[in-house]
C-alpha cells in the first residue's frame, strides 16, 4: 500500500520508476540508493506493506541526525516531477511466504500508478553463468515485450547484451531453454508477471558475487546512465555519484586504538 | 554447502531465495489450504478485559491515550521493577500469538502467567489514559507488521502517543570511535515525524537502524502518522540487569503526572527479574 507523506496523493502518471530487487549483493539497492542521494530526490511517501520484514533508521541521505527529520522504514518511494523519475527503495528482505503477494501488489501499484515503465536493477549469482556468458560484460538486460517495441532497438546499438536463455539440462543439445536468474530474488517472477500483465518492464542485472558490493553498484549505474541519461556525464572520467552518508562504517565500528 | 567435517551448514544469502521458484507457481488445492491453515494459526490477536475494549471503543474518557510498549528483558523489568510496582496498575489485556518459539495459543483465551513470556497489557485505575504493553515473548518476523497493525489498531489513533522502550546489544551499535564498555549502557532515541518536545538523548546515528518489534511499531506510526518515540538502550550485559534498567528512568520523568516511578525498588524484585542468568551461568552453584 502506497502512503503518501503528503496529505495529497501524488501523480505518478508517465513516470519512469526505477526500483530494486532485493538479490545477490544487494546490488540493485545500492544503485538505489545512489541514484536517491546524487538526484538529491524527496521522499514521496512510504511503500507499506505486511511482505517486507521491518525497519526503522534515521534519513538515511541526512548526514546528520538532528537534520534527519523523517524516520525511514523499509520501503519508501522518492520521487522527482521534473525528471519524471520515482525511485522505490526497498531496505528489507521480502518474507519468503510473501513473495506471491508481494509481487502481486507491486504490479497492481505499477498499473494504478500508470507509470510509463519500471526499470527493475537486479544482480544474479556469478558462479552460475554458463560458457557463453562468462565472456565479455557482467550486465545484462531483458525487455517486456511492450518495451521491447519502444527501446529495443535503442538498447541494441548502445550495445547492450540481452540475458541469454540458459538450457535447462546443460549438455543435451536440444534441451529446454529456459530464463534462469539464481540469486535474483522476485526478479524472474516480476519480469513474468509484467509480461502477461502487458506492463513495460527493462531489468538490468548484473553477474556478481557476494562481498563488497560498491564497485558492482556503480557499474550498475553507469550502465544504466548510458541508457537513461539521468546524471550529465563529463567529457572525462566516471559519472559524479554521490555516496549517501548511510553507507559509512559498511565494515564495523571503529578499531580499539591500543591495538597500534 | 558441505564442510570437510560433512555437516551441512546452511549458506545465508540475501537473496531470499537461491533458486527461481517455478515449484511454488504450480501450488495444489492441498497446499493452498495448509498455507491458509497455518497462517491463521500465525494470527496475532489482542484480548481485551471487557470493561476495557468498551471503554475503548467508545474512546470518550480516553481522549489521549498514551501507549507505552517494552519490548525485551530490559524494558519488561524496569516496567516491573520501576512503574508497576509503585501503584496500582492491573492487567487489562493481552496479545495472544503461536509461533515456533512462544506456544502461547494453547491456551487462546488466558493470560500468560506472571514470569511466563509473552505480551500484557496494563492500566492504572487512577489514570486511564496512560496503558503500559510489557513485551517479552518472541514476535517472529511474519507476525510483526500484524502487531502493531492488530496493537495499535485497537486503540483510538486520535489522541494517541507511544513511547517504545527496547534494548540491544553494544556490539550492534555502530560508531566511527571505538565502543569502550565503560560507555555503556547509553540511550539512543528515534522518533516519528509527528512527534514533539524534547529528548532525554540523542538521535539514532547512521548507519545504525532498529529492527523487530520496535521497528515494525516506529513504522506504523510513522505511516499512520501517530507521535511516538522509540528508545534503545544499548547495553553490554547479555542478560537482564539492574543497571541497565536504570537507564530508562529519565524518559518517563516526562509522564511524571501520570506514571509513578519507583525510584529504588526493592532488592528482592530485582532479584527476581535478574536471577535468570544466575543457575545456569555458574557451574559452581
Amino acid at each position: 500500500m502506497f502512503v503518501s507523506t503528503e496529505d495529497t496523493l501524488p501523480s505518478f502518471k508517465g513516470f519512469t520508476l526505477i526500483m530494486p530487487a532485493v538479490s545477490v549483493g544487494n546490488v540493485g539497492q545500492l544503485a538505489a540508493d545512489l541514484l536517491i542521494s546524487t538526484l538529491s530526490m524527496p521522499r514521496a511517501g512510504h511503500f507499506h506493506t505486511d511482505c517486507l520484514i521491518p525497519m526503522a533508521g534515521s534519513n538515511p541521505y541526512v548526514a546528520a541526525a538532528e537534520e534527519a527529520g523523517q524516520p525511514s522504514t523499509n520501503a519508501e518511494v522518492y520521487s522527482r516531477s521534473d525528471l519524471k523519475l520515482a525511485v522505490l527503495q526497498i531496505r528489507t528482505p521480502v518474507l519468503q511466504t510473501k513473495i506471491k503477494s508481494f509481487r502481486k501488489l507491486l504490479v497492481s501499484w505499477i498499473k494504478s500508478s500508470a507509470f510509463s515503465r519500471t526499470v527493475l536493477l537486479s544482480s544474479s549469482q556469478a558462479y552460475q553463468r554458463d560458457d557463453q556468458q562468462l565472456q565479455g560484460t557482467a550486465l545484462r538486460y531483458l525487455l517486456s515485450p511492450s518495451l521491447e517495441e519502444q527501446v529495443g532497438e535503442a538498447l541494441r546499438q548502445l550495445g547492450w547484451t540481452q540475458l541469454e536463455r540458459v538450457s535447462a539440462f546443460p549438455g543435451i543439445s536440444d534441451s529446454e531453454q529456459r530464463l534462469y536468474i539464481p540469486g535474483g530474488g522476485i526478479t524472474k517472477g516480476l519480469y513474468m508477471d509484467c509480461c502477461t500483465e502487458h506492463l513495460p518492464m527493462a531489468v538490468v542485472l548484473l553477474f556478481c558475487s557476494e562481498g563488497d558490493n560498491v564497485p558492482d553498484a556503480f557499474a550498475l549505474c553507469n550502465h544504466l546512465n548510458d541508457w537513461l541519461i539521468l546524471v550529465e556525464k563529463p567529457a572525462q572520467g566516471p559519472a559524479p555519484w554521490r555516496i549517501p552518508p548511510s553507507w559509512r562504517l559498511l565494515f564495523g565500528s571503529g578499531i580499539p586504538p591500543l591495538l597500534f | 554447502m558441505a564442510t570437510f567435517f560433512g555437516e551441512v551448514i546452511s549458506v545465508y544469502s540475501r537473496a531470499v531465495e537461491e533458486d527461481d521458484y517455478d515449484n511454488t507457481e504450480e501450488e495444489n488445492e492441498d497446499d493452498v489450504q495448509i498455507r491458509r491453515e497455518i497462517e491463521e494459526k500465525r494470527e496475532v490477536h489482542v484480548r481485551w478485559c471487557q470493561v476495557v475494549s468498551k471503554a475503548l471503543e467508545s474512546s470518550e474518557n480516553l481522549n489521549r491515550i498514551h501507549l507505552i510498549i517494552a519490548v525485551g528483558h530490559n524494558a519488561a523489568g524496569f516496567i516491573s521493577a520501576h512503574v508497576l510496582s509503585a501503584a496500582d496498575w492491573a492487567q487489562v489485556g493481552w496479545v495472544a500469538l503461536w509461533n515456533e518459539r512462544s506456544h502461547g495459543s494453547k491456551r487462546p483465551d488466558t493470560a500468560p502467567l506472571p514470569g511466563e513470556p509473552g505480551c500484557v497489557l496494563y492500566q492504572q485505575d487512577s489514570c486511564p489514559s496512560v496503558l503500559i504493553c510489557q513485551c517479552t515473548g518472541y514476535v517472529a518476523e511474519d507476525q510483526l507488521f500484524q502487531w502493531a497493525e492488530r496493537v495499535l489498531g485497537s486503540v483510538q489513533k486520535r489522541g494517541l502517543s507511544v513511547t517504545v522502550l527496547s534494548d540491544c546489544p553494544l556490539a550492534e551499535y555502530k560508531s566511527p570511535d571505538y565502543m569502550t564498555s565503560s560507555g555503556a549502557p547509553f540511550l539512543r532515541a528515534l522518533k516519528t515525524s509527528m512527534h514533539v518536545g524534547t529528548l532525554p538523548c540523542p538521535l539514532l546515528e547512521l548507519p545504525n537502524i532498529i529492527t523487530g518489534l520496535p521497528a515494525a511499531v516506529l513504522s506504523h506510526c510513522q505511516v499512520h502518522r501517530i507521535p511516538a518515540v522509540l528508545f534503545q538502550c544499548f547495553t553490554d550485559v547479555i542478560h537482564p540487569d539492574s543497571v541497565t534498567m536504570e537507564t530508562y528512568k529519565p524518559i518517563l520523568s516526562s509522564l511524571s503526572a501520570s506514571v509513578k516511578l519507583e525510584a529504588s525498588p526493592s532488592t528482592e524484585i530485582l532479584q527476581r527479574l535478574t536471577r535468570i542468568n544466575d543457575s545456569q551461568s555458574n557451574i559452581y552453584t
